[in-house]
């Protein structure tokens, strides 16, 4: 009990010390609080309307491919639901890479319309960014549209068909209310993982009319090294995230987790073609980029420069690192949130500060607690490690509270009644019943930890070089045939290593 | 040797006075219509709920403010009385080391309470690889390791068949009368109540009352009872 208490109290504090302190750090360094330029302005104004353009049009088209999915039954639905799942670990530099072989200069898309006499597209600037958005946000929008839709009653489906309700009643009475309750959640959770948009922004953006708040971070510490001015950027993101965060508490999204989505409402309304062409539509959108990463990649695998490799190697160090930390961070948090009879919910949502937070406000924070003693190369890999910890904990925190809820209200009162106590009840009790969540949680840390490209291009230097990073750099030098080599073995190393300890956790699970 | 002096137990708008006492080794149901608070009674003996007044003593000694695992009592509840991912010998064994570190000695005795409930040879195997009256062989099994001289029974054995049921209640009275143990079960089938328990408590209208013999309460039950068990 007291073990706990430290424990969890001494995670809270790291927590807090991340996400404020840093932001305090930064703050005082600043030494003229001058105020924002035009150029500054324009980047906050860019963050707020690309992300609430790239979440309307997730949302807008995740509704049809919802549907879809929700009243038809077909070989591979499952495969597909399940890949729906996959951007959120898919290295996002992965998939710059995969949209660009097919909507960039030379891409598919640009090839298809050049036999019509067509002017090649180009994804460079804020559609890019957009495009990019909607390609991570599309099926997360449609797996939590699903979700609502599934949590509607097959009797009430059946209700109406007993009743002759045509499509457009169906609409009126049913789908209409449930994307009333479902869709404003979603869209603000989508609108608030976009303002926090880095590597898409590097990638694919960049000048005064497609510069998001965190490149405009990066930009200021990394180009003018003007800390003043990164303070100030970062108050105003950690504003808009705060803010943004709070609002979407208000909208009661739907479960995201859980409830199975390998049910099918049996219906008869609707178009079959319609809802095949939807599916397929969005399992191209999805899929397309992703096989051009490997079709392109094998083919370069020739050209991959030898540094590739130790990169590789430092970055799956960092991966199992940062999820060993994650778990070290998550499990003494949660037990601490649920121990306590008042005050258990308040440390649950220091658990979800991160998301609020700048993975490079935090690398900038610790980068100026400690340049004066430590050369900062040395640390940019510890560093890395820590900030990528606290922005997977909310993620892990969320798949574990669940089930440790449940083992305590299943067995506390055995537990209770036999005195097993202390380390012995969290080694026979309770690590037993929660290690699926623990280990995906960790196996999300690990995936999002290999393929990040944020804090660590604040210390970008050859010595302590990830995959990811390197990969950035061989794009920027116009190494193709090399970048979508590195990008099939990133892409193979995290999904890989996330499966790896996903499994870990499910194999020889009783009950 | 179990004394209820007027404890208070109060869960929400909810509240049960008990003014009783028990005699040692005695078998006493505890037998009340849905609702009327018989699960609350045991959960405040066993020490999930605190008395809001009143004192509890076990054996003369006051145990009022004690925590669950520290009173010198067992319970076994409806359900999750064992641990699905530990086997069935580490259920039992947790009963004399909850760290699970045993001595020797304490090694054959966990075996030898097995053997004694039947199940010599099973102690392997995970609890979902048993029967559910295997299962309740096996908590029975960790209640005899314990040898606290109070038994508390909140229905465990609702789950299983008729006859099944009748074979643990058999095998309970059986251990209880070879340790002399005080048994308290809680009942919704007047059944069990006469087959196991010469005695019974009465807990209605807010109050736990003193044990009285099972077949005179049941043979003539008060107006709240007869309303329950719906027959005349």
């Amino acid at each position: 009990m007291t073990g706990t208490r430290i424990s969890g109290g001494l995670v809270v504090l790291l927590l807090i010390f991340l996400t404020l302190g840093t932001l305090v750090a930064v703050g005082l360094r600043a030494e003229d609080l001058s105020g924002l330029g035009r150029r500054d302005w324009a980047a906050v104004r860019f963050t707020l309307w690309q992300a609430a353009l790239s979440a309307a049009i997730s949302c807008l088209l995740a509704i049809p491919v919802a549907r879809a999915f929700s009243r038809r039954q077909f070989w591979g639905r499952g495969v597909l639901i399940t890949v729906l799942g996959a951007p959120f670990i898919l290295p996002v530099i992965v998939a710059v890479l995969g949209l660009i072989a097919v909507f960039g200069r030379t891409g598919l898309v640009s090839q298809f319309i050049g036999l019509f006499g067509l002017e090649p597209v180009q994804i460079y600037g804020w559609h890019g960014i957009i495009l990019a958005h909607v390609f991570f946000n599309l099926p997360l929008a449609t797996r939590l549209i699903l979700q609502g839709w599934l949590d509607v009653p097959a009797e009430r489906f059946r209700l109406a068909q007993s009743l002759n309700f045509l499509s457009a009643d169906m609409f009126r009475h049913i789908e209409l209310p449930l994307l009333f309750r479902v869709v404003p959640g979603a869209f603000m959770v989508i609108f608030l993982i976009c303002t926090t948009s880095f590597a898409v922004a590097l990638a694919l953006g960049g000048g005064p009319r497609a510069t998001t708040i965190e490149l405009a971070i990066y930009q200021a510490f990394r180009f003018d090294f003007d800390l003043s001015k990164a303070a100030q950027l970062a108050l105003v993101q950690f504003a808009v995230g705060g803010g943004l965060a709070i609002a979407s508490l208000w909208f009661r999204g739907p479960r995201g987790q859980g409830a199975a989505l390998d049910r099918v409402v049996s219906r008869r309304d609707g178009s079959v073609w319609q809802d095949a062409l939807w599916i397929l539509l969005a399992a191209a959108f999805l899929l397309v980029p992703l096989v051009m990463i490997g079709v392109k990649g094998l083919w370069g695998v020739s050209e991959l420069p030898d540094s590739i490799w130790p990169a590789a190697l430092r970055s799956v160090i960092v991966a199992l690192v940062s999820a060993g930390l994650t778990v070290a961070l998550v499990l003494p948090l949660a037990l601490l949130a649920q121990s306590l009879r008042k005050g258990g919910a308040a440390v649950e949502a220091i658990g979800y500060l991160s998301i609020a937070a700048s993975p490079l406000v935090m690398g900038t924070g610790l980068f100026i607690l400690t340049f004066a003693w430590i050369d900062p190369i040395l640390l940019a890999l510890p560093v890395t490690v820590l900030v990528n910890a606290a922005m997977s904990l909310p993620f892990a925190l969320r798949a574990l509270m669940p089930g440790l809820t449940q083992a305590e209200a299943d067995y506390g009162k055995l537990a209770l009644s036999l005195q097993i106590t202390g380390w012995a009840r969290l080694r026979w009790v309770i690590l037993p019943r929660v290690r699926r969540p623990l280990a995906f949680g960790a196996a999300l840390a690990a995936a999002l930890s290999m393929g990040d490209l944020g804090v660590i291009t604040l210390f970008a230097n050859p010595e302590v070089q990830t995959l990811p990073l390197a990969l950035y750099q061989l794009m920027e030098a116009y190494r193709m045939d090399a970048a979508f080599a590195a990008a099939l073995l990133l892409l193979t190393l995290s999904l890989a290593i996330f499966w790896l300890i996903d499994r870990g956790g499910r194999v020889d699970v009783d009950a | 040797m179990l004394t209820l002096d007027n404890v208070t137990l109060t869960q929400g708008a909810f509240s049960l006075v008990a003014n009783l006492s028990v005699d040692a080794g005695a078998r006493v149901a505890v037998i009340g219509p849905s609702g009327a608070g018989k699960s609350t009674l045991l959960a405040g003996i066993a020490g999930y709920l605190r008395p809001t007044s009143g004192t509890l003593s076990i054996e003369g000694r006051e145990v009022t403010s004690l925590e669950p695992g520290q009173r010198p009592l067992s319970i076994l509840f409806q359900d999750s009385n064992l641990f699905p991912h530990l086997t069935v010998f580490q259920n039992v064994a947790l009963g004399l080391r909850p760290n699970l570190r045993l001595t020797d000695a304490e090694v054959k005795a966990v075996e030898a309470a097995l053997d004694r409930v039947g199940l010599a040879g099973y102690g392997n195997r995970k609890p979902a690889a048993l029967s559910g009256g295997q299962q309740s062989r096996v908590a029975l099994a960790r209640t005899l390791l314990r040898e606290r001289p109070l038994l508390l029974l909140d229905e465990p054995f609702a789950a299983l068949g008729p006859a099944l049921k009748v074979e643990m209640l058999d095998l309970v009275a059986q251990l209880g009368d070879e340790r002399g143990t005080t048994i308290l079960m809680v009942s919704h089938d007047p059944d069990d109540a006469r087959h196991l328990c010469d005695q019974a408590i009465l807990v209605a209208d807010g109050r736990a009352d003193a044990p009285v013999a099972t077949h005179e309460l049941l043979d003539n039950p008060p107006d709240v009872l007869s309303a329950y068990l719906g027959k005349k």
